[in-house]
């Protein structure tokens, strides 16, 4: 598939989605009970739904101007950070507890993105010495400054 | 002049500590690439919790105007726009900090961008009040179309393209619409317990804003922030008032341009700096000299990007209609502190609205002294690589929105909508009319409710809706508005054709 077409499809992929969320949104609103509750949101669905419709038409005639799409590199760097982040948000951050969640997931963030070498101890003494301060600054702040009561779970 | 009775609140220990905080925060946060004024802004709010709501507009309005002239310190130094009202600052800034003036053009950029942003808050001191008590007059129908104005203005403007900017309003009014209805108590796209009670708004901001900020680092892979910073040399700040005195054309452009464009809603910071440097190369005798260094390029834009905050917060405050997506932000936290903008917050919270407004005027002055001192250590601030910052940024984003009910729902919420913006925005959808949506949407739907009552005891839905001349006249600049991002849209895409037809 050539570098034009990818764009193109990835567009008609993306406005689909919206234009089904329309669709769906819009049956609904028109089918659900009771009717008095749904008022607004059918009046909200309709236009929706006709402007995902028009969207996605475009985007099917390769009409559409707007959008640059995502280049395979981009997503190729930005996968790992993406999940490991919603491991820690949906799974970690309860699971282990909050406190010990961020500190994992903020070094193994900080590892994958860092441009300094993974070969040198110095580098990684660096990254633990900037996730410990984070940490110790979130812990500052939520739990002591805001009162904010995390998930213990597991650890911490 | 009732503003001059609380502006004595300004200056208690913890309000004026809080100015300072939020003045001081806000410069370097804005010095730092990556993070927008909005994203500041969204990120602070949970912090304003434990605060009255003076204290926590305070703190979220001194980072606002901080962050605004705080992104002109990377703007020189490194040629990296803090923010996008910055970019304009770039084209001469970074010149004369390569030529040896970087200390100059930091000083201009400060002193002008408090000029500019002093005229501005005293627009929104005068304004206000008046626009307020003409609110008054809104009944139920009107605040309908004024909620559906601010989704469309802002979904039309601030967007590349009309339709997808208005799609984007209607996700955000359905999004608003999760939960239970106020009137039936009935369930509404109710799909997991986490969306129980609604999309919280400020998990949904901190989302919407953060989020896709951190996944777009993410995207850039293993880089070093690669940014050199220029050595500043030093320069008399009395040198650099004598600048700003001897440019005073560049200097009323660029306050002018920028309180009118503030005014506008969903015109922004970088619309406004653009603006004020192309019209003040039109007047200028020396256009020739602008993008080679040239004070005046510096003084245009920074006063411009400055003077358009206090004027985007008129239609906040009388209207409920956000003028930019930093006051969208800040409309978010007015509403967590039980108070609504609009025709009675100048006669049931006086103070709050005062107190809010008067440490704005003493936040520009603020942020043009500590901005002269920080300037340099904010630049080094710049420097701090991307690996980190969105490390940073996920962590406080997963706190704050935790932190806001103490449930895992709204920073499940939080990142679901934030993953979502970013691939929305790779495909051009923006952002700040969805939040508008969702801010507005409850809005919108209880007037609307309300107003349907009011029309089947009266004379029916269609003339209650859209019969009289308030109704007719909002609903004729909801069109307008669009109709004209649809004019400007088609032009541009002629104009950019013909280019690439001449190229």
């Amino acid at each position: 598939m050539s570098d034009l077409s990818m764009p193109r499809l990835q567009h008609i992929l993306a406005s689909g989605a919206v234009a089904a969320v329309g669709v769906w949104i819009t049956y609904i609103s028109y089918t659900q009970q009771p009717s008095e509750a749904f008022l607004f949101p059918r009046l909200i669905a309709t236009i929706f739904v006709v402007l995902a419709i028009w969207t996605f038409v475009k985007a099917c005639l390769g009409w559409t101007k707007v959008g640059t799409g995502i280049t395979l590199r981009q997503f190729t760097s930005l996968l790992p950070g993406l999940i490991v982040a919603l491991v820690y948000i949906f799974w970690a951050a309860k699971g282990l507890g909050f406190y010990t969640a961020t500190a994992i997931a903020f070094f193994i963030l900080l590892s994958l993105y860092d441009p300094n070498s993974h070969s040198e101890v110095r580098s990684w003494v660096k990254r633990v010495i900037i996730t410990a301060c984070f940490m110790v600054v979130m812990y500052l702040l939520f739990a002591t400054l805001l009162k904010v009561y995390t998930p213990r779970e597991i650890f911490f | 002049m009732e503003f001059i009775f609380y502006f004595g609140d300004v200056f208690t220990p913890i309000n004026f500590g809080l100015l300072l905080i939020g003045t001081i925060g806000g410069l370097i946060l804005g010095a730092t690439p990556g993070l927008s004024p909005t994203m500041a802004v969204a990120l602070l709010i949970p912090f304003t919790f434990q605060l009255e709501a003076a204290q926590g507009l305070i703190l979220l309005g001194a980072a606002y105007t901080s962050t605004v002239a705080g992104g002109a310190v990377s703007a020189i130094l490194l040629k990296i726009p803090g923010a996008p009202a910055n970019i304009a600052t770039t084209l001469d800034g970074h010149t004369m900090a390569r030529n040896g003036e970087g200390a100059k053009a930091l000083q201009l950029s400060f002193l002008a961008s408090a000029v500019g942003g002093v005229f501005g808050v005293l627009l929104l001191i005068f304004l206000t009040p008046v626009l307020a008590k003409w609110a008054l007059a809104f009944g139920p129908s009107h605040l309908f179309w004024l909620a559906i104005l601010g989704v469309t203005v802002i979904g039309s403007l601030d967007s590349k393209s009309v339709v997808k900017g208005l799609l984007s309003g209607c996700i955000g009014l359905w999004l608003a619409t999760i939960g239970f209805d106020d009137i039936m108590g009935a369930q509404r796209f109710i799909f997991h317990p986490a969306l129980g009670g609604g999309i919280n708004i400020i998990a949904a901001l901190i989302g919407l804003f953060a989020i896709p900020q951190v996944i777009t680092m993410f995207a850039k892979g293993r880089i070093a922030s690669g940014a050199e910073v220029i050595s500043v040399e030093k320069h008399s700040v009395v040198d650099a008032m004598k600048e700003i005195m001897r440019n005073k054309r560049a200097m009323s452009i660029g306050t002018i341009t920028g309180s009118i464009i503030g005014l506008i809603p969903g015109v922004g910071g970088q619309i406004a700096g653009l603006v004020a440097y192309d019209q003040s190369k039109k007047f200028s005798p020396h256009r020739d000299k602008f993008g080679t260094g040239h004070p005046e390029g510096v003084i245009a834009a920074e006063s411009a990007n400055n003077a358009m905050v206090g004027p985007s917060l008129v239609p906040l405050l009388t209207l409920s209609i956000p003028g930019s997506p930093t006051a969208a932000v800040l409309l978010g936290g007015l509403l967590i502190h039980g108070i609504f903008p609009g025709t009675d917050l100048f006669d049931n919270h006086p103070d709050v609205a005062w107190t809010f407004i008067n440490s704005m005027l003493i936040g520009q002055i603020l942020m043009c002294i500590f901005g002269l001192y920080v300037a340099g250590f904010a630049a080094k601030v710049a420097r701090v690589p991307q690996s980190i910052m969105a490390a940073v940024v996920m962590g406080l984003a997963v706190f704050g929105s935790y932190s806001v009910q103490s449930s895992m729902g709204d920073v499940y919420v939080m990142a679901s909508l934030g993953v979502m913006m970013y691939f929305l925005e790779r495909f051009g959808f923006s952002a700040a009319p969805l939040v508008l949506g969702l801010i507005l949407g409850p809005i919108a739907e209880a007037n609307f409710i309300q107003g349907s009552m009011i029309a089947n005891a009266t004379d029916g839905m269609t003339p209650y809706f859209l019969g009289g001349p308030l109704n007719i006249f909002l609903i004729a600049v909801v069109i307008a508005s669009i109709l004209y991002s649809a004019y400007m849209e088609l032009r541009n895409r002629r104009y950019t054709s013909k280019e690439e037809i001449m190229a």
